[in-house]
This record gives structure tokens, C-alpha cells and sequence, in this order.
């Protein structure tokens, strides 16, 4: 059920709360409201190893351009080390299934015969191969296969035009990277321990607002996000944007600033 | 914040004077588009300079002489350059904050700075893979950003 799916999806990214562990996130399989770590969950705090000087030595590299494909290999090798704390996995592992979700809604989409116009594939090709490039890292990062788990973007048949009606699939899509955005940005400060980790996270996480605002402007919305409004997404979605029309950030109070009364502009100047 | 403040105050006084003098020909969409902008960067910077208080350094004078605001291409070209500036510049300060609170505020700022970057590639570049070139987004130093 998708509207009850992605208010508990939302509500899991409050920023604001602590990381949870890996069993207690509960992320609503759009398929039949089942947890998806029921199906996809693997004994990672089994295969912890114990190779303490891994993820500190790649610490040190100061100055060395963090490529996907340098920090793939040596995560590869490295990541079970002892600073990977059971909550950075966590949150690393939370990353890798919203990642995944991302990554194969628009493999889907894509597919789907003269469904998403010729004039934005080229943007939603180059999403597609973003969310992958992040499946691999937190993939690599995690010590977890990728398996192919489908997921059911159709909301158990409720909503069986996601790869039929563009229109459809782009709200989703607005949905997935609004989501996307939030929801690295509540994980960085438990992040903090690992300062790698946090940059890269980091990374991906101004990437996925790029995306966001992409779509957005396809779906004719703003880039960015006006107060807590959803805009023209069906009112389901609005747990992704409540919490954004905050106009006081530490202790600032920033309506008006700008010369002018309270006005929206105030509002949409910082990601919730 | 102060390192904040100067980059925000770039880019607030860069659209301020794109707006006071928009180039030939700058579309509706452009205008509201650099207008959104340059009202988010006046914020950003009032913000860093409120929450700094006594500690903020003063207004920056800025050298813009390399630009031509009657020219759609440099001006769109030195606002991507600024954002994606931004956006690296936040990305590489994150793992040099202490607090908890300051980072969150932090990643608030740099993804709206993202959203600018896409948005002003897009004029740029319309419809192409220019609004994200790449799976993870840059992070630098003071060093690379000054």
C-alpha cells in the first residue's frame, strides 16, 4: 500500500533519530508490506573480521581523489575492519537497500517500451548509472552480495501503471530522491566516527539531490522544495517533505531575511 | 562558518548582481531559476553571519571582473562553477565537524546548493547527464576551494 509504505519510509528518516539497527529498520516492501530485510537481511555481524589497520590506513590517504573505483577496491578489502562499528554498518546497509530500490525502479523504467520520451533518457540513463555506481560501493562497503531481489514498485497491483504512465513513474521518482536526500542526511552524523565513510556519504548524498532536483524540474516543479509542500505529487507523499517549512535553524530565525516580510523564500532555503 | 560565509557571500553578491542586471535575452525560467538562487544565498549567508555573531568576518569585497553579465554563457558558466564549487567545498568540510548539530546544518545548506548546481547545468545543458556528471560529487579542502 503505498501511500501507508512511504509514510512509514518517511517517518524512518527523521533525521533526528538515532541510527537504528539493521533489524529494527523497517522499510515497507511495496509489494505486500512486509519488511524488506526480511528477505534480503545476511548475517554480516557473522562475518565481521577483525583486520584492524584496514579502514585507518585508507584514513591517512590524504589528498588521494576518492574515485568509486578506488574506494570500491580498497573497501573490498578493507571494510570488515574494527572501526566499522555494528551502527555504521547499519547505516551503510540501510544506504545499500535504499540505493537498490533506486537503482532498479529505473532499470525498470528504462526498459519499459517507449515509456520514459527519447528527450530524458539520457537523464534518467544517467541516474540509473549513479544509484548502481552506489549499489556497488555500499555493496563493496557492506561485504554484501548483490542478489536480485526483485522489488514490486506496483504497490501489490494498486498502482499497476508505475512502468505504464510516465506521469506515474515520475512522481515516484520525485518521491525516491526527495526521500533519498533526507534520508542520507539524517545518517551523517552517525556517521561522524568514520570520517571516510561520512565523506562519501556525503557524496552521494549532494549526488541524489542533483537527481532530485533534475526530476523535479522535468515534473515542471522546482528544484528545490517550497516549505513542506509536495507540489503536484498525490497527497501520500507529503510525510517526504512535513518537518521542511522549519524557518528557525540553530536558533536563527531566517524568515524575512532578504529584506522582505516572511515570504516562502525563507522556507525552501535548507533540505529538511 | 566564517570559510561558510565567504563562499556564501560570494555567491549571494554574484546573483544579486546577475539580477540587478540580467544578460540579453534571459528567459522566464532562467529569471525565476538565478532569481530562487540568489535568494537562497542571501540566507545561507545571513544565516552564517547571525549564528556567528561577533565572530563573523566582515563583508568581503569580491572580484567579478572575470565575468560578463551581459553574456548568458559566462554567467551560467561562473554560477556552475560557483555551485559545484560549493557543493565540493561542503563535502570536503563535513568530516572536519565536530558537532553534530553544525554537520546537520551543514548537509542541509550542501544539498540545496546540489539542487542549484543540477538545475543551472540544465540551463546550461538541457536534458543531458551534465546535471550529475558523475556517481559521487567532489569534496575539497580549503586549500582547493580558496
Amino acid at each position: 500500500m503505498v501511500p501507508k509504505a512511504i509514510a512509514e519510509f518517511s517517518e524512518k528518516l527523521d533525521h533526528t533519530s538515532p541510527a537504528k539497527s539493521t533489524a529494527e529498520i523497517y522499510l515497507p516492501n511495496l509489494m505486500n508490506d512486509q519488511p524488506l530485510f526480511s528477505t534480503i537481511e545476511p548475517d554480516v555481524q557473522c562475518k565481521l573480521a577483525s583486520r584492524r589497520d584496514t579502514l585507518n590506513s585508507l584514513l591517512k590517504l590524504g589528498g588521494v581523489a576518492l574515485t568509486a573505483p578506488i574506494v570500491l577496491a580498497t573497501l573490498s578489502q578493507q571494510a570488515y575492519g574494527s572501526s566499522m562499528s555494528p551502527g555504521v554498518i547499519s547505516v551503510l546497509r540501510f544506504a545499500l537497500l535504499l540505493e537498490r530500490l533506486e537503482h532498479e525502479f529505473y532499470e525498470k523504467g528504462l526498459k519499459a517500451p517507449g515509456r520514459i520520451p527519447s528527450q530524458h533518457r539520457a537523464v534518467f540513463e544517467r541516474i540509473k548509472k549513479s544509484e548502481g555506481e552506489h549499489v556497488a560501493l555500499l555493496g563493496a562497503a557492506t561485504g554484501r552480495l548483490i542478489n536480485n531481489d526483485e522489488f514490486n514498485f506496483t504497490a501489490g497491483g494498486r498502482f499497476p501503471d508505475v512502468f505504464s504512465d510516465y506521469k506515474t513513474f515520475l512522481a515516484l521518482s520525485q518521491c525516491f530522491e526527495d526521500t533519498g536526500v533526507r534520508a542520507y542526511k539524517g545518517q551523517t552524523t552517525n556517521l561522524m566516527p568514520v570520517g571516510l565513510l561520512l565523506t562519501i556519504a556525503l557524496k552521494i548524498h549532494s549526488v541524489e539531490a542533483r537527481h532530485a532536483s533534475e526530476v523535479r524540474r522535468i515534473r515542471v516543479e522546482k528544484g528545490w522544495i517550497t516549505a513542506s509542500s509536495r507540489g503536484s505529487l498525490p497527497p501520500f507523499c507529503q510525510p517526504i517533505y512535513n518537518g521542511d517549512g522549519l524557518t528557525t535553524q540553530a536558533g536563527v530565525n531566517l524568515a524575512g531575511i532578504g529584506g522582505t516580510p516572511a515570504v516562502p523564500r525563507a522556507k525552501h532555503l535548507m533540505n529538511p | 562558518m566564517n570559510y561558510a560565509l565567504a563562499l556564501e557571500g560570494l555567491e549571494a553578491e554574484f546573483y544579486s548582481i546577475v539580477m540587478a542586471r540580467p544578460y540579453a535575452g534571459m528567459s522566464s525560467e532562467e529569471n525565476h531559476v538565478l532569481r530562487d538562487i540568489r535568494d537562497h544565498e542571501i540566507v545561507h549567508r545571513e544565516f552564517f553571519r547571525a549564528a556567528l555573531g561577533a565572530k563573523a568576518i566582515p563583508q568581503l569585497e569580491y572580484n567579478f571582473s572575470t565575468v560578463n553579465f551581459n553574456d548568458r554563457t559566462s554567467v551560467l558558466t561562473t554560477a556552475m562553477t560557483f555551485e559545484d564549487l560549493g557543493v565540493a567545498a561542503y563535502n570536503g568540510a563535513g568530516s572536519n565537524i565536530k558537532d553534530p548539530n553544525i554537520l546537520t546544518l551543514a548537509g542541509k545548506i550542501v544539498s540545496v546548493e546540489a539542487r542549484h548546481a543540477a538545475a543551472i547545468r540544465d540551463l546550461l545543458y538541457p536534458l543531458t547527464d551534465a546535471f550529475s556528471p558523475a556517481a559521487l560529487d567532489g569534496s575539497e579542502g580549503h586549500r582547493g576551494v580558496l
